[in-house]
């Protein structure tokens, strides 16, 4: 069950590109043609699926707080977490090359779909994103860390199959000349976020208080807090409104 | 400014308008979103971007000579990865409630095309000391564009700005409240940054016909 439930949370409610923005610099440069754009989408569905498990083992037995204890006791205490960054990107860029090499040698085919955007995909934030908010969000097994990987390198895949879509129909309407490209690329951008952000009852039915709590752990903290003071503002206008209309009564 | 020549003026001013990192070449777009709905946070992270940029602009720029060519990504990356764990130690350190708010993003300045784009671009071919000034244009231009996203979405979304309640009380009904003035809680979420930039984007093409596309 909370594997269903992370798998449809990462690719909806917490889509990267929609609500965390991550990997938004090869998802403007790369989003121009439908066929390219398939091609690099498929590319960080299966580099996230590699790295965020091999960042989750690395992340348990290494870096976090007291992680040493299996080599002996006298190594509780030792705190590596500060060498996150470095080690994270060390192993994505290593494996980015394994892959890109495993590739070419057992599937020609597959490595000239994927060749060019490999390389790019060391330096995407999606993939160094994915594996920072596995270890921020504190997925507890293997298993999920697994399924993190792909349902989130699924959900920006179909991010950047709709935008390139979008854009390749685009070019056939009128849009003032200063918008033309990027600029109403972001805004369609945003408005794709919002129709998103629909997906939020999802999992709770609705149900907000409960979904704060739930979605609103580390990533979206802040802003659900923030989101949380606005609502509580809100209630609080309302119910001075109310008063109002009591006294006026 | 007679301390700069024309050229080195261009480098740090150019970036800021008609070469601007986000707006016009398209980089560094990923963490500049996310952390933008207060003016803080964005001041906070353009700070860190530019210390980032121009103190790695100047080691990739002064290692330029000894890195060999097929490994330099690498030597990139960890040089980056060094400096933003100390930007990361430095915030935890003096800013722990930001750092915990900015939460992944820091680590993210890491995977900022920017800063590769410009080692890239930049400091493997050119002195240190150009590399140190196009660095401060480049990061300031980053910076600036975040911190107008930031002024907006603070100013219309909560009507502060720094955490200071410049539009009045929405609660006590003062000040542009009292007008009925309400906040668009809608500028908070995250969908609106990338409005908000589409629109800047927008209103600089008009100023600028050149940065036009067909």
């Amino acid at each position: 069950m909370e594997h269903i439930e992370l798998f449809f949370k990462s690719i909806f409610i917490d889509n990267m590109i929609f609500a965390t923005f991550l990997g938004m610099c090869s998802y403007l440069a790369v989003s121009k043609r439908v066929a390219t754009a398939v091609g690099l989408g498929a590319a960080v569905i299966f580099v996230l699926a590699v790295t965020v498990p091999l960042n989750w083992l690395l992340n348990e037995y290494i870096l976090k707080d007291g992680a040493l204890v299996w080599l002996g006791p006298e190594y509780a205490s030792y705190d590596l977490s500060f060498l996150t960054f470095i080690l994270f990107i060390a192993t994505i860029a290593t494996m980015v090359q394994l892959v890109e090499i495993v590739v070419e040698k057992f599937s020609p085919g597959l490595y000239n779909a994927l060749g060019i955007f490999l390389p790019l995909i060391a330096v995407n934030c999606a993939i160094l994103g994915g594996s920072l908010f596995m270890q921020a969000r504190e997925i507890p097994t293997l298993g999920l860390a697994l399924n993190y990987g792909i349902s989130s390198g699924i959900g920006w895949f179909l991010a950047i199959l709709a935008i390139a879509a979008i854009r390749e129909k685009i070019r056939y309407s009128n849009v003032p000349a200063p918008l033309r490209g990027l600029g109403i690329t972001f805004i369609i951008t945003g408005l794709m976020a919002i129709g998103f952000m629909s997906f939020g009852g999802m999992l709770t039915g609705g149900d907000e208080g409960a979904e704060a709590s739930e979605i609103g752990a580390p990533v979206m903290g802040v802003e659900t807090e923030q989101l949380q003071n606005e609502s509580n503002n809100t209630d609080k206008t309302i119910s001075v409104l109310d008063n109002q209309t009591l006294t006026k009564e | 400014m007679a301390l700069l020549s024309r050229k080195e003026r261009n480098l740090v001013l150019d970036p800021l308008t008609d070469d601007n990192p986000i707006t016009v070449q398209v980089l560094g777009i990923c963490s500049a979103l996310a952390i933008t709905a207060e003016l803080k946070a964005s001041v906070v992270m353009a700070v860190s971007v530019i210390a980032v940029l121009a103190v790695g602009n100047v080691v990739i720029s002064l290692l330029r000579n000894v890195i060999p060519n097929k490994i330099r990504i690498i030597v990139q990356l960890v040089v980056i990865a060094a400096l933003v764990i100390l930007v990361d130690l430095i915030l935890k350190a003096f800013a722990f409630e930001l750092s915990k708010q900015l939460s992944v993003f820091i680590g993210l300045i890491i995977t900022n095309c920017i800063i590769m784009g410009r080692f890239e671009a930049f400091a493997l071919g050119n002195n240190p000391w150009h590399s140190f000034l196009d660095g401060i244009g480049n990061a300031g231009g980053y910076g600036l564009i975040l911190i107008i996203v930031g002024f907006f979405r603070e100013l219309l979304g909560f009507g502060t700005l720094f955490g200071y309640k410049v539009l009045g009380d929405p609660i006590e009904k003062t000040g542009l409240y009292a007008l009925g003035y309400e906040n668009n809680g809608f500028m908070v979420l995250s969908p609106m940054a990338l409005i908000v930039i589409g629109i800047i984007i927008w209103v600089q093409r008009i100023k600028n016909k050149e940065l036009i596309e067909d």
